[in-house]
């Protein structure tokens, strides 16, 4: 079932949540709605669902037009944070709940129900453990719970609203991978919420990068890593730093001093953004950017470097070789190998500028 | 849970010497514990432990008929009449005001929150009389009531209303905290299954907030059979018509017939250790039932 989201607008009490949302998603497909908190994932998510009702805008199951019908006719399959299991019901009798509840003229028998239930427990891994409470589970073992209750009314679309965010970090890579394989064999539309990128990356087919109510980005990990289209997804998808530089005549000038770096575009005020692991040491200082070494700290597999560049007043910050020399020096010259520039003209804060990338250089 | 407590009795036994910084020491500790039990047991236990001595002071057979004598059955029977309206009644009134505190956020909640503890702090005798301002005869309801021939006041009606008004904040008071605590998860995702409300209702919200139901009725029961002060102003005593157990007893003590007096009034004490023993149990198992449910 393809989801169609058209014009989605959703205030609560004249607070705008979500301002003019659209966005396609194709049957079948695993899509990650990811953002900071109050970046309005979860407000979407629950317009998908019907828990709540949008203030503008239509969201359309197919060709047919949802936003106005109620929860219960949607048909979705909801996974919530905390699980939200019945507490009283045995395993079986939470994942045979959404049969249960049927009108009688479209409910299946209690054995036929019960059978079902086993079933998804067995998709799900649980196999055996249909008898007891939701107390009696991990973390873990509830939120397959979760899902086998939501898989169980067949849905059109399965929403899980930051499914793994209650469990700790072992057992969140694990239930990540089983998510994937569920997905691949059961062939639902999934939209899952996250305000974890490694998730949102590794997990969905793409992913919906969300700011302050808006849709800054919709791509594939490869296409919202490598090619952001603003500085708000530069910065919250992978590492980055960033400067204020100026563009005259196609040159990148830092405090007017050419970094080497060159574009075409227009002249002006920008930012430049290049992620610290995207960089080489040279040594001439007229082809790069120059700093002096504040803070060096040894991280995993290589050293990361923290450089105060004059004319910027946070610090910028690299990554070089464990071995390099360059953390023992004061002073070091790099030129981003990878990097993108955000005009700055006519723009406030820059995280909410819809700044479209002048030039990408691929090195 | 058990394993940390375990790991805290082995700490304990290897370090007795040392005593936890929040704890006193013995004396104080003895001190404190007599001084409870003393109080309870002046204030409490020997006023009890009277009422039943005093009503067998001379003999179960002579307790008995004092109870089973024509004016004291009709006062046990209204009692009973009363708790078995009153009790359903505010049973629907309470899971209705708790849902609405509970699950929506409008203008005016702390305000209904606080008129719904209005009978707390309210002086029984003061709603005893705003009833009787409410509906007698010098009142603005009093004569159309009575041009119909509707008797309320000095008549079961009036006390029947007078010990709604006094009991109704219990199942409410119960059920506010317990399930703002517990939120709306559960029923979203019981209509996110295609259940109707009616149907979350009874298969997710109610079996959540049964135990602190039921634990609400009982206090509820409790007040509605031993209210004195607003049934008292409302209920004219009538002798075998509007005088419930409570009111049998203070009629009687003023008779001097202090037996059949401390008969009526053990059995009113007896259904306060019912509902005492009662309300223990469900906490026991409630408190199974939570710790469960809490200890992920």
């Amino acid at each position: 079932m393809e989801v169609r989201i058209q014009n989605v607008r959703k205030e609560f009490n004249r607070f705008p949540a979500l301002h003019d949302v659209s966005l396609d998603i194709r049957s079948g497909e695993l899509i990650a709605l990811l953002g900071p908190s109050g970046s309005g994932k979860t407000t979407l998510l629950r317009l998908i669902a019907g828990l709540d009702f949008p203030t503008g805008g239509s969201i359309f199951f197919g060709d047919e037009d949802a936003s106005r019908k109620t929860v219960q006719e949607r048909n979705v399959g909801f996974v919530f944070q905390h699980y939200a299991l019945f507490r009283h019901m045995t395993v079986a009798d939470n994942i045979g709940f959404g049969l249960k509840v049927r009108p009688s003229s479209a409910r299946p028998s209690k054995a036929e129900i019960r059978k079902r239930a086993i079933e998804l427990l067995d998709l799900v891994q649980l196999s055996g453990l249909e008898n007891r409470y939701p107390s009696q589970l991990s973390g873990g073992q509830r939120q397959r719970v979760a899902l086998a209750r939501a898989l169980a009314i067949e849905p059109k679309v399965l929403l899980l609203d930051e499914p793994f965010g209650a469990l700790d970090a072992l057992v969140r890579r694990e239930l990540r991978r089983w998510l994937r394989e569920i997905h691949d064999a059961t062939g639902h539309t999934t939209v899952f919420v996250t305000h974890d990128q490694e998730e949102a990356l590794e997990l969905a087919d793409r992913v919906v990068v969300m700011s302050q109510g808006r849709i800054e980005q919709v791509g594939t990990a490869d296409e919202v890593y490598d090619a952001p289209n603003s500085p708000f997804v530069f910065s919250f998808i992978g590492e980055s730093s960033h400067l204020p530089v100026t563009v005259v005549g196609g040159q990148v000038l830092l405090n007017g001093e050419p970094t080497g770096l060159t574009l075409s575009g227009r002249d002006g005020s920008a930012l430049l953004y290049f992620r610290p692991h995207d960089v080489d040491l040279i040594t001439s200082p007229a082809e790069g950017i120059s700093g002096t070494v504040v803070a060096s700290r040894r991280v995993a597999g290589t050293r990361r470097i923290e450089l105060d560049v004059k004319g910027c007043n946070e610090n910028v910050e690299i990554e070089v070789p464990v071995s390099h020399p360059a953390a023992n020096s004061s002073q070091v010259v790099f030129r981003p190998r990878k990097w993108s520039i955000y005009p700055t003209d006519n723009v406030g804060s820059f995280t909410t500028a819809p700044a479209r990338p002048v030039r990408e250089s691929a090195a | 849970m058990a394993a940390e407590r375990e790991a805290a009795r082995r700490s304990g036994a290897r370090a007795a010497d040392f005593r936890d910084p929040t704890t006193e020491s013995a004396l104080a500790k003895w001190v404190l514990i007599a001084i409870t039990v003393a109080f309870l047991g002046l204030f409490l236990f020997l006023p009890l432990i009277s009422v039943f001595s005093e009503a067998l002071r001379r003999g179960v057979d002579v307790a008995y008929e004092a109870i089973t004598e024509p004016d004291a059955v009709e006062a046990i029977k209204l009692t009973l009449l009363v708790a078995s309206i009153a009790v359903p009644l505010n049973l629907v009134f309470g899971v209705c005001a708790a849902w609405a505190i509970a699950k929506y956020e409008f203008k005016g909640k702390a305000f209904l929150i606080t008129l719904i503890d209005l009978p707390f702090s309210v002086s029984p005798v003061i709603a005893g009389l705003v009833y009787v301002l409410l509906f007698g005869s010098e009142s603005l309801l009093g004569p159309w009531l009575a041009r119909h021939g509707i008797q309320i006041l000095f008549a079961v009606p009036g006390v029947v209303l007078a010990t709604i008004f006094v009991t109704f904040p219990f199942v409410a008071r119960e059920l506010i905290p317990l399930m703002e605590d517990q939120g709306t998860g559960d029923e979203e995702a019981a209509i996110s299954l295609g259940a109707s409300g009616w149907q979350t209702f009874l298969h997710v919200t109610l079996p959540n907030i049964k135990w602190g139901l039921l634990y609400g009725v009982l206090l509820c029961n409790a007040r509605a059979m031993g209210e004195f002060g607003a049934v008292s102003v409302v209920s004219g005593r009538l002798r075998g018509e509007t005088v419930t157990m409570p009111l049998q007893v203070e009629i009687l003590y003023n008779e001097y017939n202090f037996v059949a007096a401390f008969a009526v009034a053990s059995l009113l004490a007896l259904l306060a250790l019912v509902t005492l023993a009662l309300k223990a149990l469900l906490e026991r198992v409630y408190g199974r039932d939570t710790a469960a449910v809490i200890g992920h």
